[in-house]
């Protein structure tokens, strides 16, 4: 008889069994968006020994913007191969939703298994203009004002309200980059103190380059397995004890940019705070963003943030997020965590935010 | 009171670096030599021309480059006699899904040289190329596909790719 973590009543327990990711880079001139994702799928279906015809459905997130290309995620299954016909779905979000989506599906009992994946390329356009194009169409996106800028806004209301110092986030940046020293697949790793940060130039005051996430070509691959199933595939799984997702309003001037109630609000959902957390993965692209979830999710010292590195070590886009979910996974399948927290965002400024308790027996 | 705002323009503008990938590449640099490169599932052996590197079917790496040949059947096809924006062939004109012979795969072609009300399921066509000092990366280095004057095909050797 198979233990599972205590969950909520009436809840189905499903986990992270396995999880691949392409090597993050900087451009991927050779390969296409399929291209990419075959060698991901096959490793993420491979590591457990399974195949398509393994998972009864399949969830993917990305956005078309990125390439410039429609149905884009049309094509992508061509990766997977889905015939005979299968239940399939996508999400133009990060793959981190697209993992809450198949997660429900599980919870209906239907099926034991899913794939998940995802992918974005920040190379074939100026992904800085492409993100502007995510704001509201009437009074922000006609102005283009570019990511990094918004998120220099954030991090300059933080050092207004007192919050916090450039070198706190030359702190948060330095650790990252040191961390993403032991992550294979990191593109931006080094060992660097914060005071050798501060020297550099601003890119956008008051962020420093260091403070910025790498513009990063990748993809990545969740399979996600129910009850004993998920034994069957993983000697001690990663289940989903809890996860939540909130988002804020589109109006950057309505919100109150130096907190995050969403984060805070997915995290209690959640059950973050219920017990002990060792390891959390947090999706936070610009450096003084891991400051507001470290304190919307009131992680203590104790807690062992982005071991992998963050958004910081490799950002794709649309991926960078389920890739948290991964890593965070990872921890609890080697024993080095018994708990763990990831967490993904979408929007500009952390305007949407998933946070997911995995938990191991 | 001045009149209330209905409508707003908001142009935008944003310019991508397309990559083809590694077998479409194949394929454009075979349109350059005046060839139609496709590529074998290695699983299903069914034949993709142009192929995105990978069979839609089974999901799996198609590795093996397959050259087909100048002909193939037009297995449906549209008369098209709209004008609009930016038209450079004169209406009215014939739009085909051409299957190459030895190909699992359509793709869609201009078919001239056949007045529109003789075009047909299963009319026998060849590519026409452009001359080969223009050949080049692009479909544009096929000008047209034109009658071959072969016995159309059977219906039951194009049926699977309507």
């Amino acid at each position: 008889m198979s233990t599972f973590p205590e969950l909520t009543s009436g809840r189905r327990p499903v986990g992270v069994v396995s999880f691949a990711q392409y090597d993050n880079v900087r451009r991927e001139s050779e390969r296409n968006e399929v291209e990419m994702l075959m060698p991901v799928v096959a490793e993420v279906f491979g590591n457990i020994g399974i195949t398509k015809d393994d998972v009864g459905f399949i969830c993917s997130g990305s956005t078309d913007y990125l390439v410039g290309g429609p149905f884009s995620f049309v094509t992508a299954l061509d990766a997977v191969g889905v015939w005979p016909p299968r239940a399939e779905s996508h999400v133009e979000m990060d793959g981190a939703w697209a993992l809450y989506e198949a997660w429900v599906l599980l919870q209906e009992g239907e099926i034991d298994a899913a794939l998940v994946y995802c992918f974005g390329r920040s190379s074939p356009g100026d992904l800085r203009e492409i993100m502007a194009l995510q704001l509201d169409p009437y009074y922000l996106a006609p102005l283009w004002p570019d990511s990094t800028s918004l998120a220099a806004l954030q991090a300059q209301s933080m050092i207004d309200a007192g919050m916090a110092t450039e070198a706190d986030f030359a702190e948060v940046a330095s650790r990252n980059r040191r961390n993403a020293l032991s992550n294979p697949k990191a593109q931006v790793a080094y060992d660097r103190s914060a005071a050798e940060l501060l020297q550099e130039d601003y890119e956008v005051a008051p962020l420093r380059r260091h403070t910025l996430p790498p513009l990063t070509d990748g993809c990545a691959a969740i399979v996600l397995a129910a009850g004993d199933r998920a034994y069957e595939l993983c000697e001690r799984p990663a289940f989903i004890t809890g996860i939540d997702h909130r988002i804020e309003t589109h109006s950057l001037g309505a919100r109150d940019l130096t907190h995050s109630p969403s984060t805070a609000l997915a995290g209690k959902k959640a059950g973050v705070g219920k017990k002990k957390v060792d390891v959390a993965e947090l999706h936070a692209p610009f450096a003084h963003q891991e400051l507001i979830l470290v304190d919307a999710l009131e992680l203590n010292d104790g807690v062992n943030v982005s071991p992998s590195g963050g958004a910081l070590a490799a950002n794709p886009m649309m991926s960078a997020g389920l890739i948290r979910i991964g890593e965070a996974a990872k921890r609890i399948w080697s024993g080095e965590a018994d708990r763990a927290v990831a967490h993904a965002t979408s929007g500009p400024c952390l305007q949407q935010n998933l946070v997911a308790v995995l938990e191991g027996v | 009171m001045s009149e209330p705002v209905t409508m707003m323009a908001a142009p935008m503008h944003l310019d991508f670096l397309f990559t083809p990938g590694v077998a479409q590449s194949k394929f454009l640099h075979g349109l350059e030599q005046g060839k139609f490169i496709g590529q074998r599932c290695p699983k299903c052996h069914k034949v993709y021309v142009p192929s995105r590197g990978s069979c839609p079917t089974d999901g799996v790496p198609c590795d093996e480059q397959v050259e087909l040949g100048n002909r193939g059947t037009v297995t449906t096809y549209c008369v098209v006699n709209v004008p609009f924006a930016g038209q450079s062939i004169e209406i009215p004109y014939i739009c085909g899904q051409i299957l190459l012979d030895g190909a699992n795969l359509s793709f869609m072609g201009l078919i001239q040289e056949i007045p529109t009300a003789d075009i047909r399921m299963g009319l026998r066509v060849e590519a026409v190329w452009v001359d080969e000092a223009d050949w080049g990366p692009t479909l544009a280095s096929v000008k047209y596909f034109r009658p071959t004057g072969e016995p159309d095909a059977e219906f039951d050797t194009y049926k699977e790719y309507l």
